[in-house]
């Protein structure tokens, strides 16, 4: 019914991202701070000035008045409407669509009970709880039945425990939406659970797209490097990953390929796990993590110039762009 | 705060001090020097019961016009982003700041027998707003308008316009998140804007007299009844304006805690 979405959207000094999604499918978009991740929701949403365009099923919706695009929004923050209860937040949209009030009200009270919250219904926004807010946000945005769900950062300012439970419960939602979810989000834990894929959003730019596995195998960002925990050095036209404790921590230079080398000074020291993790300012950045005994037998403090090295072996090499158009599957 | 920032200065205390009596003296000495064995005799006169009707019907009239010509004027304002949105905020404001003699001159030169809309409106349905109700209610709306649109614009501006896109992303019109999200946020705002319009609509006196003369029971209001009794009958003059004041006040009163915001 929906159709794909191809999109081509261009944001003055923010975003310039070609990409595509199927009906069914959960696109996460993760990237650092000011990567245009919001910016290319509102564009699609119709809240920013964009040229481009944004095809659904063959319909630019960038033509169309933001009220007719079907494209439902979950803004970070919620923006529910907090002279309005619950229900009256939910139904809003039908309402606004035209539907009577005791179809519209039946709807919404529906959604409500599939997110737990039935008994809420009468309740004002600033007598909900962040996580509570955030449910009845997503079924004012479920309610409207958009062609395409758009989540700015869901999860954000929920405690963890909270963050846990709603991540559960939207992937159910998720997992019934026949149409095209986008999730920004910020933690790499989203991408790997929620998503079908992931688009790798760098200064407004698509740095990657690919499962969420494949995404974070080989990282092209340091950004998504960072998110789950891997070194990332470029050599050459090649990318070189790997993991913090396949690094080996020296104090004088070693020996074998230079390649596999580098040179820096401890900035920081934390425990991770059974091992110490440090973050050593070398070119680039990198992390390592060694024994507690290696850090003390080496009298590893931060500001201390130590050597870094590889193994090979443990190096996952490929290639800083694949030939793939990044906007095809 | 007294303590650790030290004792407030005589240089802001006393003209503090001096504004605060300066607007309390006049009101007290008022109610003090009022004939309270007279009052039942001058506020049941026919010509005070007129007035004071005829007050409360032109002002609550003329608040309405205010408020449904104003609240779409004070949402263009707010809102929608044109050429000459600040010419035309200016624009509003002048009325604010006219003396309202010179609104009366004004209202005269437009709406007069042969005022530019004036004479042809009298020559198409033989009608005049000059010396009749409806020019009171005119003129009252005249002076009170900037009242009404510039404190509405203030609360509508207030309210944040993120809600007015997330009301659109869910379907709505314009026309439906003005009414169902923009307004209801911006209340408190509107309500106080009418308040205001509406007592200064009471007060009106100026433009009112200028346009409309002083004919009891037809443009006689309130002010005008005072000011013409005052010259004749002092006591019945202090009688009336206690009238005005606690009306006044009723309103700040009944309507503070609800709506005006200010403990």
């Amino acid at each position: 019914m929906t159709g794909r979405l191809e999109a081509d959207l261009r944001v003055a000094g923010r975003v310039d991202a070609a990409f595509t999604a199927e009906p069914g499918e959960v696109l996460a978009v993760i990237g650092p701070n000011g990567a245009g991740k919001s910016t290319l929701l509102h564009a699609l949403a119709g809240l920013v000035d964009v040229d481009g365009h944004a095809l659904l099923g063959g319909t630019d919706v960038l033509r169309l008045p933001v009220r007719e695009r079907r494209v439902g929004l979950v803004f970070q923050g919620q923006l529910l409407f907090p002279h309005l209860s619950a229900l009256d937040n939910v139904a809003f949209g039908l309402r606004a669509r035209g539907e009577k009030r005791a179809t519209a009200d039946a709807v919404a009270r529906d959604w409500l009970e599939r997110f737990g919250i039935a008994d809420l219904a009468a309740r004002r926004p600033r007598e909900l709880s962040g996580g509570q807010a955030q449910r009845v946000a997503i079924a004012r945005a479920l309610a409207t039945d958009p062609d395409v769900l758009l989540l700015d950062e869901p999860f954000t300012g929920l405690d963890v425990s909270v963050q846990m439970a709603l991540r559960i419960e939207l992937g159910r939602h998720l997992r019934d939406f026949p149409g095209i979810a986008l999730l920004v989000t910020h933690d790499a834990i989203d991408a790997l659970t929620l998503a079908d894929r992931v688009l790798v959003l760098d200064e407004g730019r698509v740095a990657q797209v690919g499962p969420p596995a494949e995404v974070a195998a080989e990282p092209r960002t340091s950004h998504v490097a960072r998110l789950v925990g891997l070194n990332l050095v470029a050599d050459g036209e090649e990318l070189m990953a790997f993991t913090p404790d396949a690094v080996v921590v020296s104090l004088a230079e070693p020996e074998g390929s230079s390649r596999l080398h580098w040179h820096g000074r401890i900035g920081t020291l934390a425990p991770h796990g059974d091992a110490v993790r440090l973050l050593v300012h070398a070119s680039p950045d990198l992390l390592a993590d060694v024994t507690p005994a290696a850090a003390t037998e080496l009298g590893l403090v931060p500001g201390r110039e130590v050597w870094l090295s590889a193994k090979a072996t443990a190096v996952s090499r490929y290639g800083a762009r694949d030939g793939a158009d990044p906007t095809g599957r | 705060m007294r303590d650790r920032l030290g004792r407030p200065p005589a240089l802001l205390m006393v003209p503090a001090a001096l504004a605060a009596l300066l607007l309390l003296v006049p009101l007290v000495a008022m109610v003090a020097s009022t004939s309270w064995r007279q009052l039942p005799d001058h506020l049941t006169s026919s010509a005070a019961l007129d007035a004071l009707r005829l007050s409360l019907v032109t002002s609550t009239i003329a608040i309405a016009f205010c408020l449904v010509l104003g609240l779409p004027l004070a949402w263009l304002l707010a809102r929608v982003d044109f050429r000459g949105r600040g010419a035309l905020r200016a624009l509003v404001t002048v009325p604010l700041v006219l003396p309202p003699v010179v609104a009366g001159v004004a209202l005269r030169s437009a709406f007069g027998r042969t005022g530019v809309v004036g004479a042809p409106l009298l020559e198409w349905t033989g009608f005049a707003f000059p010396f009749t109700t409806y020019g009171v209610v005119l003129a009252h709306v005249f002076v009170s308008m900037p009242f009404v649109v510039i404190a509405i614009e203030g609360a509508l501006r207030s309210a944040d316009p993120r809600y007015d896109d997330a009301a659109a992303t869910l379907g709505a019109t314009r026309w439906t998140t003005f009414r169902r999200v923009t307004v209801p946020l911006a209340l408190p705002g509107v309500v106080a804007g009418t308040v205001l319009g509406w007592a200064r609509s009471l007060g009106e006196f100026g433009a009112t007299i200028t346009f409309n003369g002083n004919y009891p029971g037809r443009t006689q209001t309130m002010p005008t009844l005072i000011y013409v009794t005052r010259q004749a009958d002092q006591d019945a003059a202090l009688s009336l304006s206690l009238v005005m004041l606690v009306v006044s006040i009723g309103v700040l009163v009944a309507l503070r805690d609800h709506w005006l915001g200010t403990p």
